[in-house]
Protein backbone atom coordinates (compact mmCIF):
# COMPACT_ATOMS: atom_id res chain seq x y z
CA UNK A 1 0.00 0.00 0.00
CA UNK A 2 1.29 3.71 -1.15
CA UNK A 3 1.25 6.25 1.51
CA UNK A 4 -0.56 9.48 0.27
CA UNK A 5 1.17 12.22 0.03
CA UNK A 6 0.26 14.86 2.81
CA UNK A 7 -1.31 18.07 2.23
CA UNK A 8 -2.18 20.38 4.67
CA UNK A 9 -6.51 21.49 4.49
CA UNK A 10 -4.97 24.85 3.74
CA UNK A 11 -3.33 23.68 1.09
CA UNK A 12 -6.32 21.62 -0.25
CA UNK A 13 -8.87 24.54 0.21
CA UNK A 14 -5.95 26.88 -1.33
CA UNK A 15 -5.71 24.76 -4.42
CA UNK A 16 -9.26 24.25 -4.92
CA UNK A 17 -10.22 27.84 -5.21
CA UNK A 18 -7.65 28.27 -7.21
CA UNK A 19 -8.82 26.10 -9.88
CA UNK A 20 -12.41 27.10 -9.17
CA UNK A 21 -11.10 30.67 -9.76
CA UNK A 22 -9.16 29.92 -12.98
CA UNK A 23 -12.14 28.04 -14.46
CA UNK A 24 -14.71 30.85 -14.12
CA UNK A 25 -12.33 33.49 -15.14
CA UNK A 26 -12.39 31.97 -18.38
CA UNK A 27 -15.73 32.19 -19.57
CA UNK A 28 -17.72 35.82 -20.22
CA UNK A 29 -18.81 37.65 -17.53
CA UNK A 30 -22.61 38.94 -16.38
CA UNK A 31 -24.06 41.99 -14.67
CA UNK A 32 -27.70 41.88 -12.73
CA UNK A 33 -28.54 45.37 -11.59
CA UNK A 34 -31.38 46.80 -9.97
CA UNK A 35 -33.47 49.36 -12.01
CA UNK A 36 -36.61 51.58 -11.52
CA UNK A 37 -39.05 48.55 -12.20
CA UNK A 38 -37.12 45.51 -11.28
CA UNK A 39 -33.69 43.93 -11.85
CA UNK A 40 -32.08 43.62 -14.95
CA UNK A 41 -29.90 40.65 -16.14
CA UNK A 42 -27.35 41.11 -19.18
CA UNK A 43 -25.10 38.73 -20.23
CA UNK A 44 -22.14 38.27 -22.69
CA UNK A 45 -23.22 35.18 -24.22
CA UNK A 46 -23.04 34.01 -27.93
CA UNK A 47 -25.47 31.05 -27.94
CA UNK A 48 -29.41 32.27 -27.82
CA UNK A 49 -29.93 29.02 -26.62
CA UNK A 50 -27.84 28.23 -23.87
CA UNK A 51 -28.91 30.74 -21.36
CA UNK A 52 -26.70 32.30 -18.68
CA UNK A 53 -29.80 33.97 -17.14
CA UNK A 54 -33.41 32.46 -16.35
CA UNK A 55 -36.72 32.33 -14.16
CA UNK A 56 -36.79 29.96 -11.21
CA UNK A 57 -39.76 31.03 -9.88
CA UNK A 58 -42.70 33.69 -10.21
CA UNK A 59 -40.33 36.81 -9.04
CA UNK A 60 -37.07 34.72 -8.79
CA UNK A 61 -34.43 34.94 -11.58
CA UNK A 62 -31.27 33.50 -11.47
CA UNK A 63 -27.81 34.07 -13.60
CA UNK A 64 -24.71 32.29 -13.49
CA UNK A 65 -21.35 31.90 -15.18
CA UNK A 66 -18.22 29.51 -15.06
CA UNK A 67 -19.04 25.91 -16.51
CA UNK A 68 -22.42 25.80 -18.29
CA UNK A 69 -23.24 21.92 -17.21
CA UNK A 70 -22.44 22.59 -13.63
CA UNK A 71 -24.80 26.33 -13.41
CA UNK A 72 -27.68 24.21 -15.36
CA UNK A 73 -27.60 21.32 -12.50
CA UNK A 74 -28.26 24.17 -10.33
CA UNK A 75 -30.10 26.43 -12.35
CA UNK A 76 -32.65 23.54 -12.86
CA UNK A 77 -32.30 22.18 -9.03
CA UNK A 78 -33.41 25.23 -8.01
CA UNK A 79 -36.50 25.32 -10.21
CA UNK A 80 -37.35 21.98 -8.61
CA UNK A 81 -36.61 23.51 -5.24
CA UNK A 82 -39.05 26.18 -5.69
CA UNK A 83 -41.77 24.17 -7.39
CA UNK A 84 -42.07 22.13 -5.04
CA UNK A 85 -41.52 24.57 -1.98
CA UNK A 86 -44.29 26.46 -4.02
CA UNK A 87 -46.67 23.29 -5.12
CA UNK A 88 -46.56 22.14 -1.20
CA UNK A 89 -47.32 25.45 0.13
CA UNK A 90 -48.24 28.81 -1.44
CA UNK A 91 -46.29 30.67 -3.87
CA UNK A 92 -45.92 33.60 -1.98
CA UNK A 93 -43.96 31.47 0.37
CA UNK A 94 -41.39 30.86 -2.34
CA UNK A 95 -38.36 33.71 -1.44
CA UNK A 96 -35.25 33.92 -3.19
CA UNK A 97 -33.64 34.16 0.54
CA UNK A 98 -34.36 30.47 1.15
CA UNK A 99 -33.13 29.43 -2.25
CA UNK A 100 -29.83 31.70 -2.26
CA UNK A 101 -29.19 29.74 1.08
CA UNK A 102 -30.01 25.96 -0.44
CA UNK A 103 -27.28 27.17 -3.39
CA UNK A 104 -24.93 28.56 -0.70
CA UNK A 105 -25.06 24.78 1.07
CA UNK A 106 -24.56 22.95 -2.02
CA UNK A 107 -21.88 24.69 -3.39
CA UNK A 108 -20.07 24.97 0.33
CA UNK A 109 -20.66 20.89 0.68
CA UNK A 110 -19.54 20.01 -3.17
CA UNK A 111 -16.78 22.46 -2.34
CA UNK A 112 -15.33 20.91 1.10
CA UNK A 113 -16.45 17.68 0.60
CA UNK A 114 -15.28 16.66 -3.13
CA UNK A 115 -12.36 16.50 -5.12
CA UNK A 116 -13.62 19.42 -8.14
CA UNK A 117 -15.03 22.14 -6.89
CA UNK A 118 -17.98 23.45 -8.88
CA UNK A 119 -16.71 26.25 -11.03
CA UNK A 120 -19.71 28.24 -11.19
CA UNK A 121 -20.14 31.52 -9.94
CA UNK A 122 -24.42 32.37 -9.34
CA UNK A 123 -26.39 35.21 -8.76
CA UNK A 124 -29.83 34.90 -7.09
CA UNK A 125 -32.16 37.66 -7.41
CA UNK A 126 -35.66 38.40 -6.50
CA UNK A 127 -38.20 41.52 -7.39
CA UNK A 128 -40.23 42.62 -4.53
CA UNK A 129 -43.16 44.78 -4.22
CA UNK A 130 -41.49 48.13 -3.46
CA UNK A 131 -37.95 48.75 -4.88
CA UNK A 132 -36.91 48.73 -1.35
CA UNK A 133 -37.55 44.70 -1.25
CA UNK A 134 -35.34 44.11 -4.34
CA UNK A 135 -32.86 41.57 -3.31
CA UNK A 136 -29.74 40.35 -5.23
CA UNK A 137 -27.56 37.35 -3.49
CA UNK A 138 -24.01 36.72 -5.16
CA UNK A 139 -23.08 33.23 -4.16
CA UNK A 140 -19.48 31.65 -4.77
CA UNK A 141 -18.34 28.15 -5.80
CA UNK A 142 -16.96 27.65 -1.93
CA UNK A 143 -20.59 28.40 -0.63
CA UNK A 144 -20.08 31.87 0.44
CA UNK A 145 -23.35 34.59 0.41
CA UNK A 146 -23.21 37.72 -0.41
CA UNK A 147 -26.29 40.47 -0.15
CA UNK A 148 -25.81 43.48 -2.74
CA UNK A 149 -27.30 45.96 -2.61
CA UNK A 150 -27.31 47.45 -5.91
CA UNK A 151 -25.11 45.20 -8.77
CA UNK A 152 -23.28 41.90 -9.07
CA UNK A 153 -20.85 41.28 -11.63
CA UNK A 154 -19.60 37.74 -12.60
CA UNK A 155 -17.24 36.18 -14.94
CA UNK A 156 -14.04 36.14 -15.79
CA UNK A 157 -13.25 40.10 -16.53
CA UNK A 158 -15.34 40.93 -13.44
CA UNK A 159 -12.78 43.90 -12.33
CA UNK A 160 -12.50 46.02 -15.50
CA UNK A 161 -16.79 45.17 -15.42
CA UNK A 162 -17.48 46.11 -12.12
CA UNK A 163 -14.94 49.18 -12.06
CA UNK A 164 -16.95 50.89 -15.31
CA UNK A 165 -20.15 49.85 -14.12
CA UNK A 166 -19.29 51.75 -10.44
CA UNK A 167 -18.71 54.94 -12.70
CA UNK A 168 -22.19 54.93 -14.38
CA UNK A 169 -24.43 53.23 -12.23
CA UNK A 170 -27.08 55.16 -10.56
CA UNK A 171 -30.03 54.03 -8.33
CA UNK A 172 -33.91 53.77 -10.25
CA UNK A 173 -32.25 54.22 -13.88
CA UNK A 174 -35.29 53.31 -16.30
CA UNK A 175 -34.90 50.11 -18.22
CA UNK A 176 -33.20 51.41 -21.39
CA UNK A 177 -30.35 53.60 -19.69
CA UNK A 178 -29.96 50.56 -17.24
CA UNK A 179 -29.31 48.24 -20.43
CA UNK A 180 -26.66 50.68 -21.87
CA UNK A 181 -24.88 51.51 -18.97
CA UNK A 182 -24.73 47.29 -18.31
CA UNK A 183 -24.12 46.64 -22.18
CA UNK A 184 -21.18 49.31 -21.73
CA UNK A 185 -19.61 47.95 -18.70
CA UNK A 186 -19.92 44.34 -20.29
CA UNK A 187 -18.15 45.83 -22.98
CA UNK A 188 -15.11 47.45 -20.50
CA UNK A 189 -14.23 43.77 -19.85
CA UNK A 190 -14.81 41.73 -22.75
CA UNK A 191 -12.30 40.30 -25.07
CA UNK A 192 -14.36 41.14 -27.78
CA UNK A 193 -14.33 44.51 -27.75
CA UNK A 194 -11.53 47.45 -28.29
CA UNK A 195 -7.98 46.49 -29.91
CA UNK A 196 -9.72 47.33 -33.66
CA UNK A 197 -12.76 45.62 -32.63
CA UNK A 198 -16.31 47.87 -32.16
CA UNK A 199 -16.34 49.57 -28.59
CA UNK A 200 -19.42 47.80 -27.52
CA UNK A 201 -20.74 44.18 -27.78
CA UNK A 202 -23.47 43.77 -30.27
CA UNK A 203 -27.10 42.42 -29.96
CA UNK A 204 -26.18 38.90 -31.01
CA UNK A 205 -23.58 38.35 -28.02
CA UNK A 206 -25.91 39.67 -25.34
CA UNK A 207 -28.53 37.97 -23.67
CA UNK A 208 -31.27 40.59 -21.95
CA UNK A 209 -34.07 39.94 -19.76
CA UNK A 210 -35.61 41.80 -16.97
CA UNK A 211 -37.67 40.93 -13.82
CA UNK A 212 -40.58 43.29 -13.63
CA UNK A 213 -42.03 44.45 -10.64
CA UNK A 214 -45.36 45.52 -12.30
CA UNK A 215 -46.11 42.19 -14.38
CA UNK A 216 -48.45 40.08 -12.62
CA UNK A 217 -47.21 36.46 -11.04
CA UNK A 218 -44.55 35.58 -13.17
CA UNK A 219 -41.97 38.48 -13.62
CA UNK A 220 -39.54 37.43 -15.63
CA UNK A 221 -39.26 38.38 -19.07
CA UNK A 222 -36.64 38.15 -22.03
CA UNK A 223 -36.21 40.92 -24.08
CA UNK A 224 -35.43 39.50 -27.60
CA UNK A 225 -34.83 40.49 -31.69
CA UNK A 226 -36.49 43.77 -32.12
CA UNK A 227 -37.81 44.38 -28.99
CA UNK A 228 -34.32 45.22 -27.68
CA UNK A 229 -32.54 46.73 -30.28
CA UNK A 230 -34.19 50.32 -29.71
CA UNK A 231 -32.47 49.88 -25.93
CA UNK A 232 -29.64 48.92 -27.45
CA UNK A 233 -29.32 52.33 -29.21
CA UNK A 234 -26.18 54.64 -28.36
CA UNK A 235 -27.77 57.77 -28.53
CA UNK A 236 -31.41 57.61 -28.39
CA UNK A 237 -33.28 60.10 -31.42
CA UNK A 238 -33.53 63.38 -29.27
CA UNK A 239 -38.15 63.40 -29.70
CA UNK A 240 -38.07 59.69 -28.01
CA UNK A 241 -36.93 61.32 -24.87
CA UNK A 242 -39.67 61.77 -22.62
CA UNK A 243 -42.15 60.19 -24.61
CA UNK A 244 -43.33 57.29 -23.91
CA UNK A 245 -41.37 54.02 -23.35
CA UNK A 246 -40.58 51.74 -26.68
CA UNK A 247 -42.79 48.49 -27.15
CA UNK A 248 -40.39 45.96 -25.46
CA UNK A 249 -42.28 42.52 -25.71
CA UNK A 250 -45.43 41.36 -27.20
CA UNK A 251 -47.10 40.86 -23.54
CA UNK A 252 -47.99 37.60 -22.66
CA UNK A 253 -51.25 36.83 -21.04
CA UNK A 254 -51.94 37.38 -17.58
CA UNK A 255 -51.73 33.70 -15.60
CA UNK A 256 -54.69 32.73 -14.10
CA UNK A 257 -55.54 34.05 -10.65
CA UNK A 258 -54.73 30.22 -9.50
CA UNK B 1 -34.51 7.49 0.58
CA UNK B 2 -34.77 9.49 3.76
CA UNK B 3 -35.77 12.87 2.11
CA UNK B 4 -39.58 12.20 2.17
CA UNK B 5 -40.06 13.28 5.84
CA UNK B 6 -41.89 16.59 5.39
CA UNK B 7 -38.85 18.65 7.82
CA UNK B 8 -36.69 17.82 5.07
CA UNK B 9 -38.74 20.36 2.75
CA UNK B 10 -37.43 23.21 4.27
CA UNK B 11 -33.26 22.05 4.87
CA UNK B 12 -30.32 24.28 6.08
CA UNK B 13 -28.92 21.42 4.45
CA UNK B 14 -28.04 20.78 0.41
CA UNK B 15 -29.98 19.58 -1.71
CA UNK B 16 -30.31 15.81 -1.91
CA UNK B 17 -29.35 14.14 -4.60
CA UNK B 18 -32.60 13.94 -6.89
CA UNK B 19 -32.86 17.36 -7.36
CA UNK B 20 -29.76 17.44 -9.24
CA UNK B 21 -30.57 14.59 -11.55
CA UNK B 22 -31.56 15.38 -15.11
CA UNK B 23 -35.64 15.73 -16.05
CA UNK B 24 -37.98 18.30 -17.04
CA UNK B 25 -41.16 16.28 -15.56
CA UNK B 26 -42.34 17.93 -12.17
CA UNK B 27 -44.60 14.81 -11.45
CA UNK B 28 -41.42 12.23 -11.56
CA UNK B 29 -39.30 14.55 -9.41
CA UNK B 30 -41.96 14.32 -6.86
CA UNK B 31 -42.14 10.46 -7.41
CA UNK B 32 -38.67 10.02 -6.55
CA UNK B 33 -38.06 13.14 -3.69
CA UNK B 34 -41.52 13.62 -1.88
CA UNK B 35 -44.04 10.95 -3.20
CA UNK B 36 -46.60 11.63 -0.49
CA UNK B 37 -47.13 15.08 -2.40
CA UNK B 38 -48.54 13.29 -5.53
CA UNK B 39 -52.37 12.82 -5.79
CA UNK B 40 -52.34 9.08 -6.17
CA UNK B 41 -50.58 8.93 -2.77
CA UNK B 42 -54.21 8.54 -0.85
CA UNK B 43 -55.24 5.31 0.50
CA UNK B 44 -58.54 4.42 0.03
CA UNK B 45 -60.25 1.89 3.20
CA UNK B 46 -61.51 -0.96 1.29
CA UNK B 47 -65.50 -1.01 1.16
CA UNK B 48 -66.15 1.83 2.29
CA UNK B 49 -67.69 4.66 0.18
CA UNK B 50 -66.56 7.89 0.94
CA UNK B 51 -68.45 11.17 0.59
CA UNK B 52 -66.89 13.75 -0.76
CA UNK B 53 -68.08 17.13 -2.65
CA UNK B 54 -68.60 16.29 -6.87
CA UNK B 55 -68.16 18.68 -9.42
CA UNK B 56 -71.05 18.92 -12.22
CA UNK B 57 -71.18 19.94 -15.49
CA UNK B 58 -68.48 21.53 -18.03
CA UNK B 59 -68.83 22.26 -21.65
CA UNK B 60 -66.18 23.27 -24.26
CA UNK B 61 -66.71 23.87 -27.75
CA UNK B 62 -64.51 25.78 -30.71
CA UNK B 63 -65.01 28.66 -32.12
CA UNK B 64 -63.30 30.37 -35.54
CA UNK B 65 -59.85 31.41 -33.96
CA UNK B 66 -59.96 29.84 -30.52
CA UNK B 67 -61.80 27.80 -27.67
CA UNK B 68 -64.10 28.46 -24.42
CA UNK B 69 -64.95 26.67 -21.93
CA UNK B 70 -66.99 26.86 -19.44
CA UNK B 71 -68.50 25.28 -16.23
CA UNK B 72 -71.43 25.87 -13.53
CA UNK B 73 -70.55 26.64 -10.26
CA UNK B 74 -71.96 23.76 -8.08
CA UNK B 75 -70.84 21.17 -6.00
CA UNK B 76 -73.09 18.53 -4.97
CA UNK B 77 -72.35 15.57 -2.05
CA UNK B 78 -75.02 13.26 -2.55
CA UNK B 79 -78.37 15.42 -3.13
CA UNK B 80 -77.08 18.21 -0.81
CA UNK B 81 -75.43 21.34 -2.25
CA UNK B 82 -72.08 21.29 -1.12
CA UNK B 83 -70.73 24.78 -3.12
CA UNK B 84 -72.89 27.25 -4.73
CA UNK B 85 -69.60 28.83 -6.17
CA UNK B 86 -67.26 26.53 -6.51
CA UNK B 87 -64.85 27.00 -9.79
CA UNK B 88 -64.23 24.01 -11.93
CA UNK B 89 -62.46 25.61 -15.05
CA UNK B 90 -59.17 26.53 -14.18
CA UNK B 91 -56.16 27.90 -16.84
CA UNK B 92 -53.33 25.62 -16.42
CA UNK B 93 -50.79 27.88 -18.79
CA UNK B 94 -50.63 30.52 -21.34
CA UNK B 95 -53.03 28.07 -24.01
CA UNK B 96 -54.53 25.91 -21.98
CA UNK B 97 -57.46 25.34 -19.10
CA UNK B 98 -59.06 22.48 -17.84
CA UNK B 99 -62.29 21.85 -16.52
CA UNK B 100 -63.24 19.44 -14.12
CA UNK B 101 -65.93 17.03 -13.24
CA UNK B 102 -66.15 14.48 -10.52
CA UNK B 103 -64.86 14.78 -6.82
CA UNK B 104 -63.79 17.82 -6.58
CA UNK B 105 -60.41 17.61 -4.18
CA UNK B 106 -58.92 15.36 -5.70
CA UNK B 107 -59.60 16.68 -9.13
CA UNK B 108 -58.08 20.24 -7.80
CA UNK B 109 -55.41 18.46 -6.66
CA UNK B 110 -54.51 17.37 -9.94
CA UNK B 111 -55.21 20.35 -11.95
CA UNK B 112 -52.57 22.46 -9.50
CA UNK B 113 -50.09 19.45 -10.38
CA UNK B 114 -50.89 19.86 -13.79
CA UNK B 115 -50.18 23.28 -14.00
CA UNK B 116 -47.45 23.56 -11.63
CA UNK B 117 -45.57 20.60 -14.46
CA UNK B 118 -46.42 22.61 -17.54
CA UNK B 119 -44.68 25.47 -15.95
CA UNK B 120 -42.02 23.41 -14.83
CA UNK B 121 -41.20 21.71 -18.22
CA UNK B 122 -41.31 25.09 -19.33
CA UNK B 123 -38.95 26.70 -17.14
CA UNK B 124 -36.51 23.46 -17.61
CA UNK B 125 -36.62 23.28 -21.07
CA UNK B 126 -37.02 26.93 -22.32
CA UNK B 127 -39.81 25.67 -24.80
CA UNK B 128 -43.30 24.37 -23.66
CA UNK B 129 -44.87 21.13 -24.31
CA UNK B 130 -46.81 20.66 -27.57
CA UNK B 131 -50.81 20.30 -27.25
CA UNK B 132 -50.76 17.16 -27.94
CA UNK B 133 -47.86 16.49 -25.18
CA UNK B 134 -50.00 18.52 -22.00
CA UNK B 135 -52.92 16.13 -23.51
CA UNK B 136 -50.80 13.13 -22.52
CA UNK B 137 -49.49 14.38 -19.37
CA UNK B 138 -53.32 15.12 -18.09
CA UNK B 139 -53.68 11.53 -19.36
CA UNK B 140 -51.24 10.11 -17.54
CA UNK B 141 -51.97 11.91 -13.90
CA UNK B 142 -55.94 10.92 -14.50
CA UNK B 143 -54.41 7.17 -15.55
CA UNK B 144 -52.63 7.63 -11.84
CA UNK B 145 -56.28 8.11 -9.95
CA UNK B 146 -57.68 4.93 -10.91
CA UNK B 147 -57.75 3.29 -7.75
CA UNK B 148 -59.41 6.22 -6.56
CA UNK B 149 -62.02 5.94 -9.17
CA UNK B 150 -62.80 2.40 -8.25
CA UNK B 151 -63.33 3.31 -4.62
CA UNK B 152 -66.07 5.96 -6.50
CA UNK B 153 -64.07 9.15 -6.28
CA UNK B 154 -63.39 9.21 -10.40
CA UNK B 155 -62.48 12.57 -11.46
CA UNK B 156 -62.88 13.62 -15.33
CA UNK B 157 -61.41 16.54 -16.78
CA UNK B 158 -62.00 18.16 -19.75
CA UNK B 159 -59.11 20.02 -21.92
CA UNK B 160 -58.87 22.93 -24.11
CA UNK B 161 -56.44 24.40 -25.42
CA UNK B 162 -55.26 26.55 -28.40
CA UNK B 163 -52.38 25.34 -30.81
CA UNK B 164 -49.68 28.19 -31.92
CA UNK B 165 -48.57 25.57 -34.29
CA UNK B 166 -51.46 24.45 -36.23
CA UNK B 167 -51.43 25.37 -40.11
CA UNK B 168 -55.03 27.16 -40.42
CA UNK B 169 -55.24 29.48 -37.14
CA UNK B 170 -58.86 29.64 -36.98
CA UNK B 171 -59.24 25.74 -36.28
CA UNK B 172 -56.21 26.18 -33.83
CA UNK B 173 -58.74 25.57 -30.37
CA UNK B 174 -58.79 22.48 -29.48
CA UNK B 175 -60.80 19.83 -26.90
CA UNK B 176 -59.49 16.58 -25.91
CA UNK B 177 -61.45 14.50 -22.77
CA UNK B 178 -60.97 11.97 -20.96
CA UNK B 179 -62.20 8.72 -19.27
CA UNK B 180 -61.75 7.49 -15.78
CA UNK B 181 -58.99 5.23 -17.28
CA UNK B 182 -56.53 8.05 -18.77
CA UNK B 183 -57.95 7.56 -22.31
CA UNK B 184 -57.98 10.14 -24.13
CA UNK B 185 -60.00 11.27 -26.97
CA UNK B 186 -59.85 14.29 -29.41
CA UNK B 187 -63.22 15.76 -30.24
CA UNK B 188 -63.15 16.40 -33.86
CA UNK B 189 -66.84 17.82 -33.95
CA UNK B 190 -65.70 20.73 -31.69
CA UNK B 191 -67.80 20.84 -28.55
CA UNK B 192 -67.94 18.30 -25.83
CA UNK B 193 -69.23 18.33 -22.21
CA UNK B 194 -68.16 15.99 -19.25
CA UNK B 195 -70.31 15.83 -15.82
CA UNK B 196 -73.61 14.68 -14.57
CA UNK B 197 -75.21 16.92 -16.77
CA UNK B 198 -73.19 16.42 -19.62
CA UNK B 199 -75.85 14.49 -21.56
CA UNK B 200 -78.11 17.73 -21.84
CA UNK B 201 -75.74 19.95 -22.27
CA UNK B 202 -74.49 18.13 -25.08
CA UNK B 203 -77.88 17.99 -26.65
CA UNK B 204 -78.02 21.68 -26.58
CA UNK B 205 -74.24 22.23 -28.34
CA UNK B 206 -75.42 19.52 -31.33
CA UNK B 207 -78.12 22.21 -32.15
CA UNK B 208 -76.77 25.41 -31.26
CA UNK B 209 -72.52 24.79 -32.54
CA UNK B 210 -71.30 26.87 -35.23
CA UNK B 211 -68.14 26.64 -35.82
CA UNK B 212 -68.38 29.82 -37.80
CA UNK B 213 -68.97 31.63 -34.87
CA UNK B 214 -67.20 34.66 -32.94
CA UNK B 215 -65.58 34.35 -29.22
CA UNK B 216 -68.67 36.50 -27.95
CA UNK B 217 -71.25 34.12 -29.64
CA UNK B 218 -69.45 30.90 -28.64
CA UNK B 219 -69.08 32.17 -24.70
CA UNK B 220 -73.32 32.51 -25.29
CA UNK B 221 -73.46 28.64 -26.48
CA UNK B 222 -71.75 27.54 -23.41
CA UNK B 223 -73.75 29.45 -21.36
CA UNK B 224 -77.16 28.18 -22.94
CA UNK B 225 -75.86 24.59 -22.82
CA UNK B 226 -74.96 25.09 -19.05
CA UNK B 227 -78.84 26.47 -18.53
CA UNK B 228 -80.12 23.60 -20.68
CA UNK B 229 -77.58 20.74 -18.25
CA UNK B 230 -79.11 22.80 -15.18
CA UNK B 231 -82.54 22.52 -16.73
CA UNK B 232 -83.16 19.22 -16.42
CA UNK B 233 -79.86 17.59 -14.24
CA UNK B 234 -80.57 18.48 -10.10
CA UNK B 235 -76.64 18.30 -9.68
CA UNK B 236 -75.75 21.34 -12.11
CA UNK B 237 -75.87 24.70 -10.55
CA UNK B 238 -77.51 27.22 -13.16
CA UNK B 239 -77.31 30.83 -13.41
CA UNK B 240 -78.13 32.25 -9.99
CA UNK B 241 -79.21 35.72 -9.88
CA UNK B 242 -80.13 36.56 -6.69
CA UNK B 243 -76.48 35.49 -5.32
CA UNK B 244 -74.79 36.79 -8.61
CA UNK B 245 -73.29 33.56 -9.45
CA UNK B 246 -72.59 32.74 -12.88
CA UNK B 247 -70.41 30.42 -14.73
CA UNK B 248 -67.19 30.46 -15.03
CA UNK B 249 -66.10 31.20 -18.72
CA UNK B 250 -62.63 30.66 -20.43
CA UNK B 251 -61.95 31.52 -24.21
CA UNK B 252 -58.51 30.96 -25.67
CA UNK B 253 -56.90 32.57 -28.83
CA UNK B 254 -53.97 33.23 -30.42
CA UNK B 255 -53.75 36.99 -29.35
CA UNK B 256 -54.93 36.86 -25.94
CA UNK B 257 -54.15 33.24 -24.70
CA UNK B 258 -56.33 31.57 -22.04
CA UNK B 259 -58.46 34.17 -19.95
CA UNK B 260 -61.11 34.33 -17.96
CA UNK B 261 -64.14 36.19 -19.19
CA UNK B 262 -64.76 38.77 -16.75
CA UNK B 263 -67.39 38.43 -14.72
CA UNK B 264 -70.06 41.53 -15.48
CA UNK B 265 -69.65 40.37 -19.09
CA UNK B 266 -70.81 36.46 -18.47
CA UNK B 267 -73.53 38.48 -16.06
CA UNK B 268 -74.88 40.10 -18.89
CA UNK B 269 -74.89 36.64 -20.90
CA UNK B 270 -76.22 34.83 -18.47
CA UNK B 271 -79.15 37.11 -17.72
CA UNK B 272 -79.90 37.91 -20.93
CA UNK B 273 -80.22 33.90 -21.64
CA UNK B 274 -82.80 33.38 -18.53
CA UNK B 275 -84.35 36.64 -19.76
CA UNK B 276 -84.60 34.93 -23.43
CA UNK B 277 -85.90 31.48 -21.91
CA UNK B 278 -88.75 33.58 -19.96
CA UNK B 279 -90.56 33.82 -23.18
CA UNK B 280 -89.71 30.86 -24.86
CA UNK B 281 -88.91 28.31 -22.07
CA UNK B 282 -86.79 25.47 -23.71
CA UNK B 283 -84.79 27.64 -25.50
Amino acid sequence: MTMPLYASPEQILRDRSEYARKGIARGRSVVVLRYADGVLFVAENPSSTLHKVSEIYDRIGFAAVGRYSEFENLRQAGIRFADIRGYQNDPRDVTGRSLANVYAQTLGSVFSEQIKPLEVEICVAEVGRTPEHDTLYRLTYDGSIVEEPQYVVMGGQADATAAALKDAYTEGLPLAEAVRVAVKALSAGSTSTGNGKPDLLDQAKLEVAVLERDRPHRAFRRILGTALTPLLAVSPPAEAEGEEKPVTDVDLPPNDEK
Amino acid sequence: MDHSSTGNYYPAASLSPAYLRPGSSFADFLRAEAPELLPSARRYPEGAAVQAPHGTTIVALTFKGGVVIAGDRRATMGNTIAQRDMKKVFITDDYSAVGIAGTAGIAIEIVRLFAVDLRHYEKIEGVSLSLDGKANRLSAMIKGNLDAAMAGLAVVPLFAGFDPEATDPDRAGRIVSYDVTGGRYEESLGYQAVGSGSLFAKSALKKLYDPDADAEAAVRTAIEALYDAADDDTGTGGPDIVRKIYPVVVTITAAEGAVHVPEDRTAALAEAVVAARRSSPTG
